[in-house]
């Protein structure tokens, strides 16, 4: 789960790692507003949305060009005069509220976001620091240490994948034991690696360890800081905060859970999720059902080595009843693409006859208008397949993962 | 022989009296694995499927002599059974539930490492372990294998079935087939079920099913390049047609910052001289081919 800049940073505010003073806004007149609480001087708008690239990106309006937004974002067109980034710098009340309302309610087009770009409901203002050193810190459990570890380097702003790519030497890693937390000695030596000495050093080990501390208690999986800044009087600041959070640890951090922006998300995946359905939406025009998400990847793979594309990821998990295979349909059917189905279901203990059972009556509540094709494999699939054929309904039977693949192709290219 | 489990290994299910728990503990007890009795805190004293439930692991072992445990338990309480089972002294422990935190398997994963180094903890998140004809811990269906000589290793559920079912299709049967599980923190990586393979005289070659995250598949490359697994062996790479930064079903199923991608896998493997086969439907056969060569 992922949560705003803003609410990042208050949730880190509260756990005692320094952030610069900031006022979420709403509506232009609150972002004035805050511009004067904020003391004034040097003050950063900036727009709250679910992708990074926002200092790049470019808010739009409903009949500016998309496409081309995109390539601005993207840094392959010059911006032009006029066009609205997604972090301003403003030096009067006045500005505060022009650049907010430059954003709010304008579509936030990045590197990240894609072409469709994100809606812009909220500003963060924010106070502007004098920034001597921009570094960078990344907290992500790593699957091969299975442990946390803490990812610093002195090549703060940029994308941390770039450096990590062409100069992997340049980036410290720390391991973090789960029960022990960042320990002194290693803070001393993450603050040591990027060349904190003196006030910024003490303020850096202390950054560092409320920090870790925040992304073990809050069950957080991964923790973002780009750039953290060094300010000339020392002071070490979180200029910018990503954090993702553990969908399966959220029951017990409900305070988090509650942060969730649903605007944010596919509300197929929310939909699907919330019929224990998991669900990825793709770009081609292959809809498929499977059970298991080894088999549901393998038979995406399994139509693209035919000739088609996928235009999902689903998995019914392991039983398939007829209620999750129902709302099945209906997440997959809604994508207008779709020129096809395939559900590809592999019955171990539950049988193919009662899976072909669900499948029709899940079929009968619903207006096929693309064709079906179903592959069975497992107990009873003979008497499952033949349930399918008698049934009198337009579906295709395939025997094998080939067969049906090539079945479901053809469909999808006859419909076209 | 085979791997972790045999007609000898003793099972208690942790989770006996839950919905699933009961059911698949009763589909192992009939495929001929020999369950010994249940734990589940607050219902020592009753019995299920006709075998005495605990309150504690530490009882049940007294009791019943287990050597192994299939963990049912809720994802919130599940790190903690797989704690308990290994203290009790429990030698093979495969959590089958799916959903527990990250960082409570992290913590799990470093006890065991610390304080029982020999406990071998197969998933979470898998279908568990199997040797057809005489042991099935897990929620795979047992009729689909058959007793013989290949080794099967997967993170994935229902593709392994599909893999296992093609390969007993074409008359080969298999010697143990482990689900080590989709989740991106666990207890047993292909790595180890390779060198648990290497050193079992009963097989003869292993089919591996990867997929997308993470970096257990290269490993598994290099373990083969580096002439430790010398048997032959083939794979298939779930999820080439992935988008990056989604996840895919599984915990661990991501491409994440550029890595864990499917196409880097396959080189890997290839580079190991590992045979890949390039469609689903062609897991066995690449496995059969991978024997004849």
């Amino acid at each position: 789960m992922k949560v705003h800049e803003y609410q990042a940073k208050d949730l880190l505010k509260v756990a005692g790692v320094a952030v610069p003073e900031g006022i979420v806004c709403g509506t232009p007149e609150e972002a004035a507003e805050a511009y004067d609480k904020l003391g004034g001087g040097l003050i950063v708008v900036k727009a709250q949305v679910h992708a990074g690239g926002r200092g790049k990106g470019i808010a739009i309006g409903p009949d500016d060009d998309r496409g081309e937004a995109l390539e601005i974002a993207s840094g392959l067109k010059p911006r032009k005069e006029g066009m609205a980034k997604g972090v301003q710098l403003v030096r009067s009340k006045e500005d505060a509220k022009r650049a907010a309302s430059e954003l709010l309610g304008k579509t936030l087009v990045t590197y990240q976001t894609g072409a469709d770009g994100q809606m812009i409901k909220k500003v963060l203002v924010t106070v502007g620091h004098d920034i001597a050193r921009e570094l960078y810190l990344g907290l992500a459990v790593d699957r091969g240490l299975q442990c946390p570890v803490l990812m610093a380097t002195t090549e703060g702003g940029v994308d941390i994948e770039i450096v990590a790519h062409d100069t992997p030497e340049k980036i410290h890693r720390e391991p973090i034991d789960v029960g022990a937390g960042l320990l002194d000695f290693q803070a001393r030596k993450v603050c040591h690696a990027l060349g904190l000495a003196g006030p910024a050093a003490r303020n850096g080990e202390k950054f560092l360890k409320a920090f870790v501390k925040f992304f073990l208690d809050s069950d957080a999986s991964l923790a973002e800081i780009n750039p953290l800044i060094v300010t000339d009087k020392g002071e070490v600041l979180a200029l910018d905060a990503k954090l993702n959070f553990d969908d399966n640890a959220m029951f017990r951090h409900k305070d988090i859970a509650a942060l969730i922006d649903v605007d944010e998300e596919d509300p197929n995946e929310l939909r699907a999720g919330k019929s224990g359905l998991s669900y990825v939406s793709l770009d081609g025009d292959i809809a498929c059902l499977v059970n298991g998400a080894g088999l549901a990847m393998s038979t995406m793979d399994l139509i693209k080595y035919h000739g088609g594309e996928p235009a999902n990821f689903l998995d019914v998990g392991g039983g398939a009843q007829k209620d999750q295979v129902l709302e099945a349909f209906r997440i997959l059917l809604a994508d207008p693409n779709v020129k096809a189905v395939l559900v590809n279901i592999f019955g171990g203990i539950m049988k193919c006859d009662t899976i072909a059972s669900a499948l029709l009556a899940a079929y009968d509540e619903i207006d096929f208008k693309v064709p079906l094709v179903v592959r069975l494999e497992g107990t009873n699939v003979d008497l499952g397949k033949k349930l399918l054929d008698e049934s009198g309904r337009k579906i295709i039977t395939a025997i094998g993962l080939t067969d049906a693949a090539k079945k479901v192709v053809a469909a999808a290219k006859g419909a076209a | 022989m085979s791997i972790l489990v045999d007609k000898d290994t003793r099972l208690i299910c942790q989770g006996i009296t839950g919905k699933a728990g009961a059911f698949h503990s009763e589909q192992c007890r009939d495929y001929g694995t020999n369950l010994v009795g249940g734990v589940t805190p607050g219902k020592g004293g009753t019995t299920a499927l006709g075998v005495p439930v605990f309150d504690t692991c530490e009882e049940a072992v007294k009791a019943t002599g287990a050597n192994a445990t299939m963990i049912f338990v809720p994802p919130p309480f599940a790190a903690d059974s797989i704690l308990e089972a290994a203290d009790a002294g429990i030698a093979l422990i495969v959590a089958i539930t799916e959903g527990i935190p990250v960082l409570d398997m992290a913590r799990a994963v470093a006890y065991l490492k610390a304080h029982h180094p020999s406990v071998r903890l197969i998933g979470p998140n898998c279908p568990g372990v199997i040797t057809p004809g005489q042991c099935k811990i897990g929620i795979m269906p047992g009729y689909i294998h058959k007793p013989g000589r290949v080794g099967v290793v997967s993170r994935s559920g229902t593709l392994t079935y599909e893999a296992v079912w093609q390969l007993t299709n074409l008359g080969i049967g298999q010697s143990t087939c482990v689900g080590i599980g989709g989740d991106p923190v666990n207890g047993t990586s292909f790595v180890d079920a390779l060198n648990m393979f290497e050193n079992d005289p009963d097989t003869d070659a292993v089919l591996m099913m990867g997929e997308i995250g993470g970096n257990a598949e290269e490993q598994a490359a290099e373990l083969k390049k580096s002439g430790k697994f010398t048997k032959p062996m083939a794979a298939f790479i779930a999820g080439q047609t992935a988008p990056p930064g989604k996840r895919m079903g599984h915990a661990g199923a991501i491409i994440s910052g550029g890595s864990g991608k499917a196409e880097d896998k396959i080189a890997a493997l290839e580079g190991a001289g590992i045979r890949v086969a390039k469609s689903p439907a062609d897991m066995g056969v690449s496995l059969q081919a991978a024997l004849k060569a």
